[in-house]
């Protein structure tokens, strides 16, 4: 008993979890105090290693940590209460899910005497959050907490990272155990995910790769997951080979926008000369990227001349949506790495001079087109200036979710990864706010703006204040049509025009909001005065709301219809009224 | 293809169905059954038979069978989906193999007096079916087989008086010397 007492490993449950917190390198977390977490809380007030950043909403505080993570590569913490602390978890659980983010949500849960009871902010957090997370534990017993705080750190960041949770009743944050470092032997025996490709389907790919006559390297978000040794294996990759390149809107990054290789994006919104490489190219090397509707079109007439190879560390991924030809299970860098050294050895770059000539020509058609105005601001333009006044700057993108977030994807140039931070697979309106606070909170000194639409923007406004608490200078950065821009282009063209709901009424003065929540407010309407409002919205070290009045009615083109195959695409010039009529005609005969 | 208005692209998929029988070793920890019947109705797959037991209690490992049908593509993506979860070991596709011994067990309670009764008894022995509780007006079966085998037996009993019945599901091996 005396030698226990003397024990440094010889901790209550609360304790153990900072201490893992620190063990694991964590820094910074982002939570909401309540009745189950208090043990931990009261540990937190007594330490100074681990800084927490008290949000307003627990959702917040799941969004800032997955900010927090994409932007550093490392695993983002969440701390919430029981009940309603964990529910408000699930929606950036579930987001972090669908877009592969590596997050570790610590929640507090009921006594153990008491699961089960319907006590007061009790509810089935594992059996709710099982669905929106990679793996999740309850832990009953104080002396298992140091072996599943430590597993879920290596689930959460290992093979195909995902959120994780630990759900701890406040009985185990009292109760005194024995703690210990993390070790290999804290990890299921069976979870292995693979790394490695296999080499028999490396050297079928190289060969295909080594005499096509149309390729296109199609890269997606697994690519920055794997880390900054998979974007130089891909950049390498491009310069070797000479292919052409495009990304999903989770890939931005990993090759740059200014690079003479890229198409642009591809995909619902991507660019004509990328889904036309798609469509016509004869072999696609996938690279982290998993086929998701968004990007494919019509599945059917999915590239169907070409052979395509997929290279994934999910084994799930492969052949879900898009039968392919040679797939390789691995991490991303290590069977680039593999590829890069046979196509060097046995390879030698193929002609596709012809191929590029033809990209060229679908280049041209220029289909990120849109006509400026001196009277009105468009939001295309309004993306563009933002662009070139934080070029060169040390600068993160989030975003909402809607119409300005493709705009975003079409007319900002990333040139690294881990610069744009977008809910890509859930679609979360709200996520950029919240998650430009974990940004600047891993990135103090940096220009982190959130490209935000007025109807996301208010979803987690409460999040400004946080901002002004911790002094996170952030810059929201509104494209203020005054509709739920997304949701009205899709029923002007497919609801027969009737805009049902998709308006913001009763919109916040948000000047004055800022100024409420003790932030800058900026707003613009000429487009003569944007440039001038952008620079005052960067020079201001506070957190900023820029009101950017824009041109209302404007849609986000071009666009693949729904139903439609990658050659299909809507363009912007054609986008008048008869030929969107046409485009749509079997949703039209519908409505 | 009428596409409906809708932003997402509906499709009909018309690959028949196929059914396989899925073992699947798992760690034998709380929640793990829910995990994976979770992932079944969460994704839109059937399940038409499922059985759990622990096999291996020292290392704490249990084998779920699963009865499960869907397209080609489909199967590949359960077992995909199942195998990344994880606490799980292993996921073999018995039906794939082509060299797996299926076998159901089912309890079977038969009502009936006079020539009925004797019919049915005449049946059970027919399909190796052992009395396991008799009364005066009653018999329960126990019979073991292949799933084929126990629907067979079951409709046979049903004019005779089925009263109720109750089975295992599909529990699945694989032949020859070598283990999963």
């Amino acid at each position: 008993m005396s030698d226990k007492s003397h024990d440094p490993n010889q901790m209550t449950g609360a304790a153990m979890i900072v201490r893992a917190l620190i063990d694991h390198g964590v820094t910074d977390i982002f939570g909401y105090p309540g009745g189950a977490v208090l043990p931990i809380y009261d540990e937190i007030f007594q330490q100074s290693q681990v800084q927490h950043i008290l949000v307003r909403h627990e959702q917040g505080a799941g969004h800032a940590a997955e900010g927090y993570a994409r932007s550093t590569g490392k695993p983002g913490v969440a701390l919430v209460t029981s009940g309603p602390g964990a529910t408000n978890m699930v929606t950036p659980l579930t987001d972090a899910l669908m877009d592969s983010i590596p997050l570790v949500c610590i929640s507090g849960q009921v006594p153990t005497h008491l699961i089960g009871n319907d006590a007061f902010q009790e509810c089935d957090t594992v059996g709710i959050t099982r669905p929106c997370t990679k793996h999740n534990w309850l832990v009953r017993d104080v002396n298992d907490l140091a072996k599943v705080l430590h597993e879920a750190f290596y689930v959460a960041t290992s093979g195909r990272p995902g959120p994780v949770l630990v759900d701890v009743p406040k009985d185990v944050q009292f109760a005194t155990g024995t703690y210990h470092p993390p070790r290999k032997s804290d990890v299921h025996r069976s979870y292995a995910p693979r790394v490695k490709g296999d080499a028999t389907q490396i050297r079928k790919a190289v060969s295909l790769l080594a005499n096509a006559k149309r390729p296109v390297i199609y890269s997606g978000g697994g690519v920055i997951n794997s880390g900054p040794e998979a974007t130089n294996l891909l950049r390498e990759l491009v310069e070797v080979t000479g292919f052409p390149i495009t990304s999903t809107l989770m890939g931005l990054g990993a090759y740059p926008a200014s690079g003479k290789n890229w198409l642009g994006m591809l995909g619902m919104h991507g660019t004509y000369e990328a889904n036309m490489t798609m469509h016509d190219c004869d072999v696609m090397l996938c690279v982290g990227a998993r086929f998701d509707d968004r990007i494919t079109g019509r599945v059917d007439a999915f590239s169907p001349g070409s052979k395509k190879i997929h290279i994934d560390i999910d084994p799930s991924s492969i052949n879900k949506n898009i039968r392919v030809d040679v797939p390789i299970i691995g991490d991303c860098g290590n069977v680039l790495g593999d590829i890069l050294q046979v196509f060097k050895s046995e390879a030698k770059k193929p002609d596709i001079k012809s191929w590029w000539q033809q990209i060229a020509q679908w280049r041209a058609r220029n289909s990120l087109y849109y006509k400026k105005s001196n009277d009105v601001i468009l939001p295309q333009h309004a993306i563009q200036s933002l662009f070139e006044a934080t070029r060169g700057k040390d600068t993160y993108i989030t975003t909402e979710v809607g119409q300005h977030q493709m705009w975003a994807a079409q007319f900002y140039g990333f040139e690294e990864p881990h610069r744009w931070m977008t809910s890509g697979g859930l679609g979360t309106m709200g996520y950029g706010l919240p998650a430009a606070v974990g940004v600047q909170v891993a990135h103090p000194d940096s220009l982190v703006i959130d490209i935000a639409g007025d109807a996301s923007v208010q979803m987690t406004m409460q999040e400004m204040s946080t901002a002004v608490q911790y002094e996170l200078p952030i810059k929201i950065f509104i494209l203020n049509n005054q509709y739920m821009g997304m949701v009205r282009q899709w029923q002007q063209l497919l609801h027969g025009n009737r805009l049902s709901h998709s308006y913001s009424e009763a919109l916040p003065d948000f000047v004055k909001l800022a100024e409420a929540y003790g932030a800058v407010g900026l707003q613009v309407h000429k487009p003569g005065d944007l440039d001038g409002a952008i620079k005052e919205m960067i020079s201001v070290k506070r957190p900023v709301l820029f009101d950017c009045r824009v041109a209302a009615l404007e849609n986000c083109f071009p666009m693949i219809p729904s139903g439609k195959a990658h050659n299909e695409m809507l363009l912007p010039e054609q986008a008048n009224d008869e030929a969107t009529a046409k485009a749509f005609a079997a949703g039209k005969a519908l409505v | 293809m009428n596409q409906p208005a809708s932003a997402y692209f509906i499709e009909d998929r018309h690959d028949p169905n196929e059914t396989h029988t899925l073992a699947v070793l798992v760690q034998n920890e709380p929640g793990v059954l829910a995990r994976v019947i979770g992932l079944f109705s969460g994704r839109g797959y059937n399940i038409e038979s499922l059985t759990v037991s622990e096999t291996e209690a020292q290392k704490h490992l249990s084998r779920i069978t699963i009865v499960t049908t869907g397209t080609p593509m489909v199967i590949e993506q359960i077992k995909h989906q199942l195998d990344r979860m994880i606490p799980v070991y292993r996921v073999v596709d018995m039906t794939q193999t082509k060299r797996s011994i299926e076998r159901e067990l089912a309890m079977v309670k038969v009502r009936g007096q006079g020539e009925h009764r004797v019919e049915a008894l005449r049946l059970a022995d027919a399909f190796r079916a052992r009395v396991i509780d008799a009364t005066t007006e009653s018999f329960v079966f126990e019979i073991t087989g292949n799933t084929d085998k126990i629907n067979q037996f079951i409709d046979l009993m049903r004019p005779l008086g089925l009263v109720e019945v109750s089975r295992t599901g599909v529990a699945a091996i694989g032949r020859g010397p070598e283990g999963m």
